[in-house]
C-alpha cells in the first residue's frame, strides 16, 4: 500500500531549466479558453508556491479534438474523438512559450491515467474526468457522443482536468503523468507495468470493511455523508436547470414565429406595415439570442458537475480509511486472539473454544514438548503480529493526516470555484436581461410607430 | 398599469369616426350632427398621441374613482371612465356608459346558466331614465347581435365570445371562463354604444333597458321564425351564384379581409403558446430557487451566496408571473376579438355579396324580358338604393374598422413590449440589488 510521499522512481526528473514559479503563470490554456476553477488554484497561497509543483514551468493545453477510425481491441472498427495535448515550457525572459510536446490522447487513456492516480495516490482526491456520457441534457443538447458541441465541451472538460492534476502539489510530480503529457507510444504498457491494476484494492473488500469497521475516524464518516449530500444536491440542482433551461428556449423560440407572420402581415398594411416589419426583426433578434444564453450557461453547468464528480472521488479516500482502519481492527483483534490463546496454553487454562482444545479433551493431551513447540510459534507470531500492528498503525496515521491536508486544500478549492461560479451565473443572468431590455425597447419603438 | 393599459384600450375602441351615418331602412333615423362634431373630436384625439396625456388625464380623476366598488352612483367601468374623461371638454358626445359585472348563477329544473348584472348610465333624452340595471344572460346576447345584423347587414357588428371553448374545458362554468366572457362582453356592448349607428338602435334600447319579462315580450315580435329560415335559403342561394361583379374596391377588401383572417390566427396562436410556454417556464423556475436554499444547508461557506441565488430565481418568478398576467390581460383578448371579428368581416362580406346578386338577378330577368317588365323596373330601382346604401354603408364602417383595428393592435403589442421590458427591468434591478455587496463590479 502505497502513502505520500511517493515512491523515488516515479518523482519527475529533475529538468536542467530554471527552477519553479508561481504555478499559477505556468497554467494558462492557449487556446484562450477560461479553464474554471484551476486559475484561481494557489494564487495567493504561500505554501504552495514553495513547493515547486513543476521542476520547470508550463502551459497545458487541450487543443483540438479530431475524429478517428481504428481498430479496437476485438478487432472491430470503431469511431472514436483523439484530443491533442499540447505542452510548452514558458521561457522566463522573454515570455515567449515554446512548444516542447504535442500528442494526440482518447478519452480511455485518461481513464487509465485516472485510475492509476486512483490507486497510488488513494489519500488525494483526484480530480474527475469529465462525463463519458452527456448527462442532464435538455432537448436541445444532443446526448451524442460525437455531437461537436458534446465534444468541443469534453475538451474543455479534459483540459480542466489535465490542469487540475498539474496544479496539485502532489500529483503533479508523478512520473505517469508526465509521460501522458510527453511519450505519445507506448505510454500504456508503461503504466500497465507498474501493475497498478494488481494493487487495486477490490471493490467487495472496500465495501466489505465499510459495513464492518468499527471505528472510523469520525470525520471520514462525516465526509462521506457531505459528499452523498454534495451529489444529491448537485444532480438535483443540474435536473432542474435543464428544465428550466428547455422552457425559456421554448419562449424565446416562438417569439420568432411573430417575426415571420408580422413580415407577410406588414405587405396589406399601408401605415401599419413599416412598423410591423422592423417590429418582426426584433423579434427574430430576440428568438436567437436565447442561444448564445443558453451555451454559457452549459459551461456553468459543467462547472457544477465537476464538482458532482469529486464527490465521487471523496468517497474514494474514505473508503480507502475505512479498509485500512478495517485491516488494522482485523490484525489487532488476531493478535489480541493469539495472546490469549499463548496465554492458555502457558497456564494450561481453556478460556476460549478451539479445536485444538477439543480434540485434547477428545483425544487426550499433547506432551509438554508439542505444548512448548507451540507456544514457541505462537510467540513468534505474535512478535511478527505486534510489529505489523506497530507499522499498519503508524500508516493508518500518516493516511489520516496526508489525506485530511488533501481535504482540506480541496475544501477552499471547492468554496473557491463555486463561489465564483454562482456569481458568474448571477452575472450570466443579469446580462441576459440587459440584453432583453434592450431587444424589447427596439420592439416597442417600432409598434409605437404603427 | 392596469388604468394605463385600459386607457390605451379606450383610445382606440372609443373613437366614433367621421363617417356618413349609414342610413339602412328600418333604422331609428339618422344621427344628426354627429358628423361634424366628430371630425372636431378627431382633431382633439390626435393631439392626444403621447401615453402621459392620457395618464395625467385619468389621474385627475382617480379620486373619484374606486375600481372596485360597482355601486350605481357613478360611472365605474374604467373604460367608460376613460372615454368621459378624455372627451372631457365635449361631454355630450359620450352619453353611454355601459359595465358587465356581477355573474350570478341560475338554476332551474331544466337548466343551469349564468346572467351578468348591466348597468347602463346615459343622458339622452330618448331613454326615459338616466340609469338602467338590467340581468342578461349570453342568449339574450345572442338575440341583439342577430337583430343587429338584420337591421345592417353590412355593418361590421362586433364579434360576441364564443360560446364553449372547445379545448381545455372541463366545465362550462368555471371561473376564468366566466371572467374572459364577462369581459367578451362588457367589450361588446361598448363597442355598439361608440358605434355612430348601431348605439341608436331601439333593439340595443330594449336590451340595455327593459325588465327579463319585457325583453321576452319584445322577443316575440318581429319576423318569425319561419320567414327567418326563409331569408338564410335565399341567402344560401343568392352566394351559390357567386361573385361575378364585385366592384374593384370591394374585391380589395375582400383579399385584405382574406389574408388578415390567416395572420390574426396564426399570431393568436403564437400568442396563445408563449402563454403556455411561459407558464411551463414558471411551473420549473417555482421549484429551481428552493433547491439552492436546500444546498445551502450543507455549505457553510457558501449559504450568502446560495441564497443570492435563490433570491434571485425567485424575484424571476414572481415577475414571470406578472408578465403572464400582462399578456393574457392585454394580448390575448385583443387578438383574439380580431380573429373573431375576421370571421365577422368575411359574413359581412358575403351579405354584401347577396345584396347585390338580389339586384344582379333582377337586372338579368329585365333584360331576358321574363316577366313584368314595370314591377322589375321598380323593384330594379328599389334595389339600385338598397345596394347604393349598403356599399356606402360597409365603406364608411370599413375605415371605422381598419382605423380601430390598427389602433388596438397598436396598443396591444406595444402593452406587451412594455411589459416584456418591465420583466427583464425587475430582473436586472432584483439581481443587481441582491448581489451589491458581493460583486464589486456590479
Amino acid at each position: 500500500m502505497e502513502q505520500a510521499p511517493p515512491d523515488p522512481e516515479r518523482r519527475l526528473q529533475p529538468a536542467p531549466l530554471e527552477p519553479l514559479g508561481h504555478p499559477d503563470a505556468g497554467l494558462e490554456a492557449v487556446v484562450g479558453e477560461e479553464v474554471e476553477g484551476a486559475r484561481d488554484e494557489g494564487s495567493g497561497d504561500g505554501t504552495m508556491t514553495e513547493n515547486n509543483f513543476w521542476l520547470k514551468k508550463i502551459e497545458i493545453s487541450v487543443s483540438e479534438a479530431e475524429k478517428r477510425t481504428g481498430r479496437n481491441a476485438m478487432n472491430m472498427q470503431e469511431t472514436y474523438t483523439a484530443y491533442l495535448i499540447e505542452t510548452r515550457s514558458v521561457e522566463h525572459i522573454d515570455g515567449q512559450s515554446v512548444l516542447t510536446d504535442s500528442l494526440w490522447r482518447r478519452y480511455s487513456e485518461f481513464e487509465l491515467l485516472r485510475n492509476y492516480l486512483l490507486v497510488y495516490y488513494p489519500h488525494v482526491v483526484v480530480p474527475p474526468l469529465p462525463e463519458k456520457r452527456a448527462e442532464f441534457v435538455w432537448h436541445k443538447l444532443s446526448a451524442d457522443n460525437m455531437d461537436p458541441d458534446f465534444v468541443e465541451r469534453r475538451r474543455i472538460g479534459l483540459e480542466n482536468f489535465l490542469l487540475r492534476v498539474a496544479s496539485h502539489p502532489i500529483l503533479c510530480r508523478d512520473k505517469i503523468f508526465y509521460l501522458f503529457l510527453t511519450q505519445e507510444g507506448n505510454w500504456k504498457e508503461t503504466v500497465n507495468e507498474t501493475g497498478f491494476q494488481l494493487k487495486a484494492d477490490s471493490r467487495l473488500k472496500a465495501l466489505n470493511a465499510t459495513f464492518r469497521v468499527k471505528n472510523p475516524d469520525k470525520r471520514f464518516t462525516e465526509l462521506k455523508h457531505y459528499s452523498d449530500e454534495l451529489q444529491s444536491v448537485i444532480s438535483h440542482l443540474l435536473r432542474v436547470r435543464a428544465r428550466v433551461a428547455d422552457r425559456l428556449y421554448g419562449v424565446y423560440k416562438v417569439h420568432g414565429n411573430y417575426g415571420r407572420v408580422f413580415s407577410e402581415w406588414s405587405a396589406i398594411e399601408k401605415e401599419m406595415g413599416d412598423g410591423l416589419q422592423s417590429a418582426g426583426h426584433h423579434m427574430d433578434v430576440y428568438a436567437s439570442s436565447i442561444d448564445d444564453i443558453l451555451e454559457d450557461e452549459e459551461h456553468y453547468a459543467d462547472q457544477l458537475k465537476e464538482y458532482l464528480f469529486y464527490a465521487e472521488a471523496l468517497r474514494a479516500v474514505c473508503r480507502k480509511h475505512e479498509l485500512m482502519q478495517y485491516d488494522l481492527e482485523m490484525a489487532a483483534q488476531d493478535l489480541a486472539s493469539k495472546k490469549q490463546q499463548c496465554e492458555e496454553l502457558a497456564t494450561g487454562t481453556v478460556r476460549t473454544f478451539s479445536l485444538k482444545g477439543m480434540t485434547t479433551k477428545l483425544f487426550g493431551q499433547e506432551t509438554p514438548e508439542q505444548r512448548e513447540a507451540r507456544i514457541k510459534v505462537l510467540e513468534e507470531q505474535i512478535n511478527e503480529g505486534e510489529q505489523q500492528l506497530k507499522s499498519k498503525n503508524l500508516e493508518g496515521r500518516e493516511f489520516v493526516k496526508n489525506a485530511w491536508a488533501d481535504i482540506e486544500r480541496f475544501k477552499e478549492q471547492k468554496n473557491r470555484d463555486l463561489k465564483e461560479a454562482l456569481i458568474s451565473y448571477a452575472v450570466m443572468q443579469i446580462s441576459m436581461c440587459k440584453k432583453g431590455i434592450q431587444v424589447w425597447t427596439n420592439a416597442k419603438e417600432c409598434f409605437s410607430k404603427m | 398599469m392596469d388604468g394605463e393599459r385600459r386607457a390605451s384600450q379606450a383610445l382606440s375602441s372609443g373613437l366614433p369616426e367621421g363617417g356618413a351615418g349609414g342610413e339602412s331602412p328600418g333604422d331609428g333615423g339618422p344621427v344628426p350632427g354627429s358628423s361634424g362634431s366628430s371630425a372636431l373630436l378627431q382633431a382633439e384625439v390626435l393631439d392626444l398621441d403621447e401615453d402621459e396625456d392620457d395618464l395625467e388625464v385619468f389621474s385627475k380623476d382617480a379620486s373619484l374613482m374606486d375600481m372596485n366598488s360597482f355601486s350605481p352612483m357613478m360611472p365605474t367601468s374604467p373604460l367608460s371612465m376613460i372615454n368621459q374623461v378624455k372627451f372631457e371638454d365635449e361631454p355630450d358626445l359620450k352619453d353611454l356608459f355601459i359595465t358587465v359585472d356581477e355573474p350570478e348563477s341560475h338554476v332551474t329544473t331544466v337548466e343551469t346558466f349564468i346572467t351578468y348584472r348591466i348597468i347602463t348610465k346615459t343622458s339622452r333624452g330618448e331613454f326615459d331614465s338616466s340609469e338602467f340595471e338590467v340581468r342578461r344572460r349570453y342568449q339574450d346576447f345572442l338575440w341583439l347581435k342577430g337583430k343587429l345584423e338584420d337591421a345592417h347587414p353590412t355593418l361590421i357588428i362586433p364579434p360576441l365570445p364564443e360560446k364553449f371553448i372547445v379545448k381545455g374545458m372541463v366545465e362550462r362554468f368555471n371561473d376564468d371562463f366566466i371572467e374572459t366572457r364577462r369581459k367578451a362582453l362588457q367589450k361588446f356592448l361598448n363597442r355598439i354604444a361608440d358605434h355612430p349607428t348601431l348605439t341608436f338602435n331601439e333593439d340595443f334600447k330594449v336590451f340595455l333597458t327593459a325588465q327579463t319579462w319585457e325583453l321576452s315580450s319584445h322577443k316575440k315580435q318581429g319576423p318569425g321564425l319561419l320567414s327567418r329560415m326563409g331569408q338564410t335559403v335565399r341567402a344560401v342561394a343568392w352566394s351559390m351564384r357567386g361573385v361575378k361583379s364585385r366592384p374593384e374596391e370591394f374585391m380589395e377588401m375582400n383579399n385584405f379581409i382574406e389574408m388578415f383572417s390567416q395572420k390574426i390566427n396564426l399570431i393568436d396562436k403564437i400568442s396563445q403558446r408563449i402563454y403556455k410556454e411561459e407558464r411551463e417556464y414558471f411551473d420549473e423556475m417555482k421549484e429551481y430557487g428552493p433547491v439552492h436554499i436546500l444546498w445551502s444547508a450543507t455549505e457553510e461557506d457558501l449559504v450568502d451566496t446560495l441564497k443570492s441565488v435563490a433570491s434571485c430565481v425567485d424575484k424571476c418568478c414572481k415577475a414571470t408571473e406578472k408578465r403572464m398576467s400582462g399578456l393574457s390581460e392585454a394580448l390575448l383578448p385583443v387578438v383574439h376579438e380580431y380573429v373573431l371579428y375576421s370571421e365577422i368581416l368575411m359574413g359581412v362580406m358575403k351579405r354584401r355579396d347577396q345584396i347585390q346578386a338580389e339586384l344582379d338577378s333582377k337586372v338579368e330577368a329585365l333584360t331576358s324580358k321574363k316577366a313584368d317588365t314595370d314591377l322589375l323596373t321598380e323593384e330594379i330601382g328599389k334595389l339600385e338604393d338598397k345596394v347604393e346604401c349598403a356599399n356606402n354603408a360597409l365603406k364608411a364602417d370599413w375605415e371605422r374598422w381598419k382605423q380601430n383595428m390598427q389602433n388596438d393592435i397598436k396598443s396591444a403589442f406595444t402593452d406587451m413590449a412594455e411589459e416584456n421590458i418591465h420583466y427583464y427591468e425587475q430582473g436586472a434591478r432584483g439581481s443587481c440589488l441582491t448581489w451589491n455587496s458581493q460583486i464589486p463590479v456590479l
